[in-house]
């Protein structure tokens, strides 16, 4: 007791608390203003929403029409979220280059800004799901491979092979490799089921399974090549191609030129 | 004498002394082979074979083939904590923490592809160059044994790790027993112990894939070389080979060097391939469970053309008496491959019936020569092919952009269509080969040079071939169509007339060939030039 009451008469005592008390409140601003400015003011997002509609009907609205309501050859946007129009602007599916079976993925035609004004002008017409925050796809943290594994074996590789590397779909459609595809992607494909992908909404997949997908597709990603060349992990084609070609030639090959007469 | 040969002379002595081998050793060790790389495409196999025996001994030490449940606790961090089958813990075990035994598994792993390609390029050379023929008919069925029950083992192989792949196909196999009419669904609840996937088959096949089958194989493998042996190895035709000789090189030492050598030509390449190309990584494909299946999933390549069989069939199905029966699975299942294995067994015989000739051969035919087999068996091949290219449509079409429909349009209508196509352009070209050949015999070789006479005209100078090479190109025999009698001297149809009369057409058919130059015709045309 006594050490203590002389502590707090110590000189240094005022100062100390002082700064304590400064760097308490300094980080809870922080804290707070970070999260508050995902929301940005009112203001600033009607300017946003502003230019979102510029740029859209500059190059989306001749297919989803002049209010997004859809046309003949482009679904309606009302009430498709950010995280849609995040989703297919940002990983360069639209705007679509040809009017073929599916959107590919190519290098993105607006910039990370211009994706956004985009968002938030779509998510502006109708409410539906965002795009999630940083904090929300942290899937190091929050997401378990083993578990990833196992959910992704029974809900995504039937489509997408049991090394993410994609499949076949009919009449040309197919499901694309998810090897090289940002997380928050995989997380906005998820929960707005992009062209012939079906919605995995959160009762059917929590976001923490969700995380667990994510964190197993980027662990199969950076997985070494353990048995070597790995030959596409597509099973059992490219080893029969391979000892067809390689195998087989070698064997032959050796095969011609010990029965080849000795000169 | 020096010391060496007399230590030597003692031992053998010995050892003749106890087991009379010297007579024995004396007469088989100077046993003459022909050279020809294509006679060495069975050793692939019965090398790859005996890869296959040491390197499966070696998993079987720690692979535990038991559908005991357990909780994985191994290296591999993706797996951890994941409920699976104590044949698929152990198999990642090997994979893992067994010193070399990633290694082993893909040795195992491409030795049982390179078996199964080494059986087909060794049976087409056998088919091509008609050495099924008589006195060998025997050892062409043992052959085509051989391949069925490879076919058979390299799948319970694949199925016995009971990853999700190979979970997938045992789940395919079992549609297709349940297939068969009447017994089917009684069948599988036999194979299976009850209810897929249950807890029986792994190991059952497990067993089967050890022991019986290689059993099996063993007897018959050395039931195929004693008769190889016997009836002595079949030769291309050339100057000084005839029907009773053969021409070679001996045994020891020559033969048994090259072969010897081959062995491990074989091992190395084996070896090769699993330290550096990723076989069947059960890994990723996860433990089976009967709710999830993978996109692309393949059987190993020499069941795709069965595979890609079964993805063509149109959705048949008939409704009878209160059974279902799946003509989308029963027939290229069970009775298209039925068809196939028999007629391929049969074969020998269905040709000598056709042709009528039932002597001794133990001189090859070059392919163009029986224009009629080759086409045959081109024929059969593109039927394989295109079945084959089926089996994985779904990779070739995300490989190539194509979709998956058109391409099984495209097989579904090519397996009809292409086969006769085949055969008739096979057929031409043999015909077409032969032609090439007369004319080489008649005319010499083109030599390129051009030369003026003196009266303004430009001719090219043709050189004769050597005598070997004539004697090659004419030393085949072609056989005259038969010519069974359909009426008897009366007048009067015999009882077996039709039987008669399509022995004709089909020996007319085979017997089609371009008549091989004469000495009298290229005599005559000597004097001519």
């Amino acid at each position: 007791m006594k050490r203590l009451s002389r502590l707090r008469r110590h000189r240094a005592a005022g100062p100390i608390l002082l700064i304590f008390a400064l760097f308490t409140i300094g980080t809870t601003f922080q804290v707070a203003s970070a999260v508050n400015n995902d929301a940005t003011s009112v203001a600033d997002r009607s300017v946003t929403i502003e230019e979102g509609k510029q740029i859209f009907l500059k190059g989306c609205s001749s297919c989803h029409g002049l209010n997004a309501e859809g046309g003949q050859i482009a679904p309606s946007l009302i009430g498709v979220g950010a995280a849609s129009v995040d989703f297919q602007v940002a990983t360069g599916r639209m705007p679509m280059a040809d009017m073929s079976t599916q959107a590919m993925r190519k290098k993105p035609v607006y910039n990370a800004e211009e994706v956004n004004a985009l968002a938030t002008y779509v998510a502006s017409l109708a409410p539906g799901p965002e795009v999630p925050g940083e904090e929300a796809l942290n899937y190091e943290r929050d997401g378990s491979v083993a578990e990833g594994g196992e959910l992704f074996r029974t809900n995504c590789a039937m489509c997408h092979n049991f090394a993410a590397q994609g499949g076949a779909l009919t009449q040309g459609k197919y499901a694309p490799t998810l090897m090289g595809v940002e997380p928050r992607h995989i997380y906005e494909a998820m929960i707005t089921g992009p062209q012939s992908m079906p919605v995995f909404s959160d009762k059917t997949i929590t976001p923490e399974e969700k995380l667990s997908i994510i964190k197993w597709i980027k662990a199969a990603e950076s997985e070494p090549q353990l048995g070597g060349a790995a030959l596409g992990r597509v099973g059992p084609v490219t080893e029969g191609l391979l000892v067809w070609t390689l195998g087989i030639g070698l064997l032959i090959g050796v095969a011609v030129w010990l029965a080849m007469k000795a000169r | 004498m020096t010391a060496r040969e007399r230590i030597a002379g003692n031992v053998a002595g010995y050892v003749d002394d106890r087991t009379g081998a010297a007579k024995w050793m004396k007469k088989n060790l100077t046993k003459v082979f022909p050279d020809h790389w294509s006679f060495l495409l069975g050793e692939i196999c019965l090398y790859s074979f005996i890869i296959l025996l040491l390197s499966g001994t070696f998993l079987t030490f720690w692979f535990d083939p038991s559908m005991r449940e357990v909780v994985y606790e191994g290296a591999y961090e993706p797996l951890k904590g994941l409920e699976m089958s104590a044949a698929y813990a152990s198999t990642l075990d090997i994979s893992f923490e067994v010193r070399g035994g990633l290694l082993m598994r893909q040795i195992h792993h491409w030795a049982a592809l390179i078996f199964m390609v080494g059986i087909v390029v060794h049976l087409l050379r056998v088919y091509f160059t008609g050495a099924f023929r008589k006195p060998r008919e025997f050892n062409w069925i043992i052959g085509v044994g051989l391949l069925t029950l490879g076919i058979v083992e390299g799948f319970l192989g694949y199925s016995l790790p009971d990853d999700l792949l190979s979970g997938t196909g045992i789940r395919i196999a079992e549609a297709i027993i349940q297939a068969l009419p009447l017994v089917g669904s009684y069948l599988a609840f036999f194979a299976f112990g009850g209810a897929f996937p249950g807890e029986a088959f792994i190991p059952r096949i497990y067993t089967v894939h050890v022991l019986l089958l290689p059993g099996i194989f063993l007897a018959l493998i050395t039931v195929h070389l004693m008769l190889v042996w016997y009836q002595k190895h079949t030769q291309f035709p050339g100057p000084g080979r005839t029907e009773k000789n053969v021409v070679g090189y001996p045994l020891m030492p020559v033969y048994m060097a090259k072969a010897g050598g081959f062995f491990f030509i074989v091992f190395g390449v084996t070896a090769f391939l699993g330290a550096v190309a990723s076989i069947n990584p059960i890994w990723l494909y996860g433990p089976y469970t009967p709710g999830q299946i993978s996109a692309g999933s393949q059987p190993d390549w020499y069941m795709g053309w069965l595979d890609g069989l079964v993805r063509m069939a149109p959705p048949l199905e008939t409704h009878a008496f209160g059974h279902t029966i799946s003509w989308n699975i029963l027939i290229p299942g069970l009775i298209l491959p039925g068809i196939m294995f028999t007629g391929l067994a049969l074969y020998p015989f269905i040709e000598s019936w056709a042709t009528g000739d039932k002597r001794e051969h133990h001189l090859l035919d070059r392919p163009r020569n029986t224009p009629n087999r080759t086409a045959i068996g081109v024929m059969a091949l593109t039927f394989t092919m295109v079945s084959l290219i089926n089996g994985g449509n779904d990779i070739i079409a995300t490989t190539f952009h194509l979709t998956i429909n058109q391409m099984m349009w495209f097989a579904r209508i090519s397996i009809i269509v292409l086969p006769p196509i085949a055969f008739i352009i096979t057929k031409r070209l043999c015909l077409s080969l032969q032609r090439a050949d007369r004319d080489l015999v008649l005319h010499g070789r083109e030599t390129g040079r051009l030369v003026r006479m003196p009266n303004g005209e430009f001719v090219e100078v043709h050189e004769p071939i050597s005598p070997e090479k004539a004697w090659l190109l004419t030393s085949h025999e072609q056989l005259a169509p038969l010519e069974l009698p359909e009426h008897d001297a009366s007048g009067v149809r015999r009882p077996a007339a039709l039987k008669n009369k399509l022995r004709n057409r089909i020996s007319r058919a085979a017997a089609v060939a371009v008549p091989k130059a004469t000495e009298t015709e290229r005599r005559e045309l000597e004097g001519h030039h």
